[in-house]
């Protein structure tokens, strides 16, 4: 009883408006009620393979964490000298093949359908972010994998790095650095931003058919 | 230009729903996903051609192997003469007034002759004599001397020969450099040179920097890269080695060094092949830019709407239909 009545007085003296617990949920059913994020019915439009890239691409990129968190438990040796390791590389590997193929069908697939209009620009932008960081985490994928193949990326790629500046702050011949990126930083960036962008297409919908209204404008 | 409205609902007013399953999608999705991945992986496993040691460097081609280490020492070799951030010893690249590579100075610093031979021969010499020897008679030079007995035995390199695994130039006034080569080459084809390039001092160590440039100054490196199609003006590393699909993201950046002005010497607007890469970072950052801000750009956001190309992604809305009420109509807002 003692507990509950220093909860109510507790409550009586902060107003209900006040509470940052209370105004974060407002605004999460809001902006994104469950029948948005999980809906069970969709504009009949809807109904292409198109929209199946983004999916696609999301179900892959499943896997290249799955696989590259055994990868990474094991240690960035282990691959070179076990045939299970071999495997899950190669597992890896494809995934990585297979986000980029449909990430980028996806992504025309989204332009030729103007996919930014009504207020879905976010969205787009963000989905180009998420390509570019996908191609750098790829990229340090290339030159953590300690073989020949890393090795040559390495040395040409520093000119690169370097003519631009970059370099003092992306060293691609430190093996420590780039793996570190890989496995950590650079993942944990993309996939915020996939569950970024995923909330942020299920906050709005899909985008209705060009010239149901309006243009390809946003 | 109309906005989508204040609430999903308001958005789809007047557009017929169809019933459609999100989760098991995504979960068949996982599963064509998984299973295509591991058809793949079984079928075609993953490329892994083994990295190149300074040992096996020094083993396959000792020539190539001297005759870079007495081009580290005439500060002739690519890092040698890189400027920043490992030296000062050139330019770097720009493009009017902008250059990067010289804003943010000599970050990573490598003395190529230092790291690359003079260091590794002297923790060497602890337990040789005569490579002490050799060392102190090289130290206690002037540049001048230093530069005649380096010129003369890279002129003699070229017809050295090879035998077993030891580098030997006709005889000529080359000073104490054969002796500081065949142990530098000793140590190499050993295996203590790639330790000792890494350790920089520590214990652990993750940090190749070294190893690499140095690498990438001799032929050998290249010569595989060569035979692997890896190399520059063959687009370069969206490659891999066999016949896998590599980087193949990677096309439109690697596209650049191959056309013009990128490949000429005396380029376009200053942009030319001698600033190549930072050129070309440049003109992906701005290509990257437009394509985050499309929806923005007049012209190319209206690029969907000339093109019938969503007329077949959405065949189902545009087919010419006998009654209108399961189009779309316009959202009561």
């Amino acid at each position: 009883m003692a507990v509950a009545t220093s909860v109510e007085s507790a409550g009586s003296s902060q107003p209900e408006s006040a509470s940052w617990t209370l105004k974060l949920r407002q605004a999460i059913d809001r902006h994104l009620p469950m029948d948005h994020l999980l809906p069970d019915r969709q504009p009949y439009f809807v109904g292409s393979w198109v929209y199946v890239f983004g999916v696609v691409t999301i179900a892959a990129l499943v896997w290249v964490v799955v696989s590259g968190v055994v990868l990474t438990f094991m240690g960035p040796q282990w691959w070179h000298v076990s045939g299970v390791g071999r495997f899950f590389n190669s597992l890896h590997f494809w995934s990585v093949q297979l986000f980029f193929i449909f990430m980028v069908l996806h992504l025309w697939g989204q332009y030729f359908m103007a996919g930014w209009r009504h207020g879905r620009a976010a969205t787009w932008m963000i989905g180009v972010v998420i390509f570019g960081i996908s191609v750098l985490t790829a990229f340090t994928g290339y030159l953590s994998q300690q073989n020949f193949d890393a090795q040559f990326i390495a040395i040409n790629a520093k000119d690169a790095m370097n003519g631009a500046g970059i370099g003092v702050f992306f060293n691609v011949l430190n093996f420590g650095q780039m793996y570190g990126l890989h496995v950590m930083l650079l993942p944990i960036g993309v996939t915020a931003l996939v569950v970024a962008h995923i909330v942020m297409v299920r906050t709005r919908g899909v985008v209705k058919p060009i010239d149901a209204e309006g243009g390809a404008q946003s | 230009m109309k906005s989508m409205g204040a609430t999903q609902e308001e958005y789809y007013r007047g557009v017929r729903m169809i019933r459609y399953d999100l989760v098991k999608e995504l979960a068949i999705a996982l599963g064509a996903a998984g299973l295509l991945g591991l058809v793949l992986a079984a079928a075609f496993s993953s490329p892994d051609v083994p990295q190149v040691t300074i040992a096996t460097w020094a083993q396959s081609d000792p020539l190539d192997f001297v005759t870079t280490a007495a081009d580290e020492l005439a500060g002739s070799t690519t890092s040698a003469g890189y400027g920043n951030p490992y030296n000062t010893a050139g330019e770097g690249q720009s493009w009017g007034p902008i250059g990067p590579q010289k804003w943010f100075g000599t970050r990573i610093p490598i003395d190529s002759a230092n790291a690359f031979v003079i260091q590794p021969l002297q923790r060497a010499s602890f337990s040789n004599a005569n490579l002490a020897s050799a060392l102190k008679t090289w130290q206690d030079s002037d540049a001048d001397q230093q530069g005649k007995w380096l010129d003369a035995y890279s002129k003699a390199l070229p017809d050295a020969t090879v035998t077993d695994g030891n580098v030997a130039v006709v005889a000529g006034d080359y000073g104490p450099l054969p002796v500081m080569m065949a142990n530098l080459l000793g140590i190499a084809q050993a295996g203590a040179l790639d330790g000792l390039l890494v350790s920089g001092g520590h214990f652990y160590q993750t940090d190749y920097t070294q190893p690499l440039l140095f690498m990438g100054d001799g032929g050998y490196l290249s010569g595989l890269a060569d035979q692997a199609h890896l190399t520059g003006s063959q687009w370069g590393m969206m490659n891999e080695t066999g016949s896998y699909p590599g980087q193949t993201w990677l096309w439109l950046y690697t596209m650049w060094y191959q056309v013009f002005p990128f490949t000429s010497d005396d380029g376009f607007l200053g942009l030319n092949a001698g600033n190549a890469d930072l050129g070309i970072i440049i003109l992906m950052t701005l290509l990257t830019t437009a394509l985050a801000l499309v929806p923005f750009i007049p012209g190319l956001r209206d690029v969907p709407r000339w093109l019938p190309i969503h007329r077949l992604i959405w065949r189902r809305y545009y087919a010419p239909r006998r009654s209108s009420a399961s189009r779309i109509e316009a959202p009561q807002l």
